[in-house]
């Protein structure tokens, strides 16, 4: 058996939700087993993760696990797993997975890769894909132990319908009261977090000053992505330190990335890197990200960037 | 107050990652190590702080071969006050946690920090499993931490946000950006450094479950298409029809 862990927002499920699922039956595939997806708390629909592969959706309610606690949660994924016999078990590489991930292979005493990016391989033993020094490098780990734990990197995968519902099925455990207490949960709402966007707008020290970001803003609001910046970007304080992207701030692989007046240092590369497409706009023909890019636009950004947001007002116009 | 540091050494932010041994190992040839930014500029800076605040002292710990002692002197001379290298070749996390959960049982330490990850394989995962092996609380990707007594109050990124949560010592802590600021060590600081105890712990036996087996290089197949400044509807189509990115 494989089990997933699914996180939700306040009962809501995400993309990285359906992703992690859709992975856990392909590894259930490659084992030639079934895929079990474990919900802790309220959820209007977990139903819906049969769709995705889940033959067994078990949703747990416990006054004890209403917040989050790494210590509670590892508990009961835990006891879970054992239950049901799970020897893979599964969580998304998210704030909640990264705060698990170690807890569980150390409870389990179990191989453990972090931030997995592809479906295992079993021929020579059990061996998954990540990638390594911030992204300058990708590591296959071989999981040598009965039981194998995983986190799943997001957008490494896309979600695959391939069944239908699932009805949810309760299950007791016993839980210690967690001992983090939940103050407060700010999320920006609207806007879709960095490490899940599809779509990156972001922009560097070539803006020259923070009040320039209008035109960045118009564009992340037209293409409906996410707006970063580069580190000197965030340290100066001209944008919040949460959109710093690279190898010392938010790691991302968006679909689409424009790197509007960054020259592409090594460290901003690494966090980038992953990018299924990059466009870079910058006005020096010698800056290293064009060496990093797959569409390049050299010129001064005040004029090139307010043309591209004409130019896809007018394609949005003509293809809605 | 008494607050441990998990220090790990890193190639350098710009070192080229290039692999050998059949790609089996990472080439270290020409590389310079530093402590990793994350355990030095932020869970480091802010445990001093801390004890500067409170009273107590700091300590390092890293799980290493010798050569290692060069990074562990600079935690010292930045201000810890004594470091112990725990003498074995860090072969997983989880071996690594092993050690340092065998080390601090004893010791009664009442914050544990890590940093966020380690620059070189990006695990996140030693400070959990330190918290998991000491039946601890853990708090992963804290970008600030208050203490009043023994409670803290710590703010945690989370997917588009932040969360605020409080807990009592002792727990686990792994440091983000927004922690601290980073601290350039004075002369005086490495002159005391030297003066400073950095003990040698043997390593308890325990085997690492996972191991890389092949490394690869990231495939750099970006060949790049120019675009004219002054035709952005060009980009924009290119964008549409050939990349089918937007
Ligand atoms: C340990 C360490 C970790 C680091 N981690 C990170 C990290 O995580 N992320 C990160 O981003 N950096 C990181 N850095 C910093 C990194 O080395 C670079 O300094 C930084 O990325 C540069 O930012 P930038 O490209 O915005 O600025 P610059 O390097 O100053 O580049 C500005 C660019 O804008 C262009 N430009 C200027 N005016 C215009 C115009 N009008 N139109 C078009 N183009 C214009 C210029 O040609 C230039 O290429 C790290 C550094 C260290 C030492
Ligand atoms: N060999 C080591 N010795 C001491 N601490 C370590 C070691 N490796 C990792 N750590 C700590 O664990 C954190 C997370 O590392 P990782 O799980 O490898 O990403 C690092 O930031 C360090 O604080």
């Amino acid at each position: 058996m494989v089990l997933v862990f699914v996180d939700h927002n306040g009962g809501q499920f995400k993309k990285a939700t359906f992703e992690v699922v859709t992975y856990g039956k392909k590894v259930a595939d490659l084992l030639s087993c079934e895929c079990a997806a474990l919900v802790l708390g309220a959820v209007d629909n977990a139903g819906i993760l049969g769709q995705y592969g889940a033959n067994r959706v078990i949703n747990v309610s416990n006054d004890n696990l209403t917040n989050f606690d790494s210590q509670t949660y590892t508990s009961a994924i835990a006891q879970v797993a054992e239950k049901i016999g799970a020897k893979v078990v599964i969580v998304g590489h998210n704030s909640t997975g990264k705060s698990i991930v170690g807890r569980l292979a150390a409870k389990m005493d179990a191989a453990v890769i972090s931030g997995a990016k592809a479906v295992p391989t079993n021929d020579n033993g059990f061996v998954v894909e990540k990638n390594v020094f911030s992204g300058k490098g990708i590591a296959s780990y071989l999981l040598d132990t009965d039981i194998k734990i995983i986190s799943l990197m997001g957008n490494s995968i896309q979600p695959e319908v391939t069944g239908t519902d699932a009805s949810p099925e309760a299950m007791e455990l016993s839980i210690n009261p967690p001992k983090v207490r939940v103050i407060e949960r700010k999320t920006i709402s609207g806007i879709v977090p960095l490490p899940e966007a599809e779509m990156v707008v972001s922009a560097g020290r070539g803006m020259g000053a923070p009040d320039k970001w209008g035109i960045i803003e118009e564009l992340a609001e037209i293409l409906g992505a996410t707006t970063a910046c580069s580190r000197p970007v965030a340290d100066t304080g001209w944008r919040p330190h949460h959109e710093h992207v690279g190898q010392t701030g938010v790691a991302i692989r968006p679909n689409l990335y424009f790197a509007i007046g960054i020259s592409g240092a090594i460290q901003h590369l690494a966090g980038v890197s992953s990018s299924k497409v990059i466009v870079v706009i910058n006005k020096d023909p010698e800056a290293p990200f064009f060496k990093n890019a797959d569409y390049g636009v050299v010129g001064d950004l005040f004029e090139v960037v307010p043309a591209l947001n004409a130019a896809l007002k007018d394609f949005k116009a003509n293809n809605n | 107050m008494k607050i441990l540091v998990c220090v790990s050494k890193t190639p350098e932010t710009t070192a080229n990652i290039n692999f050998t041994n059949n790609n089996t190992e990472f080439d270290t040839n020409g590389v310079s190590f530093i402590m990793n930014p994350y355990d030095e500029w932020y869970a480091l800076v802010r445990a001093l702080e801390l004890t500067e605040a409170n009273g107590g002292s700091v300590t390092i710990v890293n799980v290493g071969p010798s050569i290692n002692d060069a990074v562990i002197k600079k935690g010292l001379a930045i201000g810890a006050k004594d470091a112990v290298r725990i003498d074995a070749e860090p072969t997983s996390a989880l071996f690594v946690a092993k050690q340092i959960a065998a080390y601090a049982k004893s010791e009664a330490y009442d914050i544990i920090f890590t940093g966020k990850e380690s620059i070189d394989y990006n695990g996140s995962l030693v400070g959990g499993m330190i918290a998991e092996l000491l039946d601890l609380p853990y708090i992963s990707y804290a970008s600030s931490m208050e203490l009043a007594g023994s409670t803290a109050t710590l703010q945690r990124e989370i997917e588009g946000g932040t969360e605020v949560v409080q807990l009592d010592t002792p727990f686990v802590v792994s440091a983000a950006k927004g922690m601290a600021e980073q601290r350039i060590p004075n002369m005086r600081g490495i002159m005391m450094a030297k003066k400073k105890p950095l003990n040698v712990a043997t390593a308890e036996a325990a085997q690492s479950n996972e191991k890389v087996v092949e490394f690869k290089e990231v495939p750099k197949d970006r060949a790049i298409k120019m675009i004219n400044p002054e035709d952005m509807a060009e980009l924009v189509r290119l964008l549409h029809e050939e990349a089918k990115a937007i």
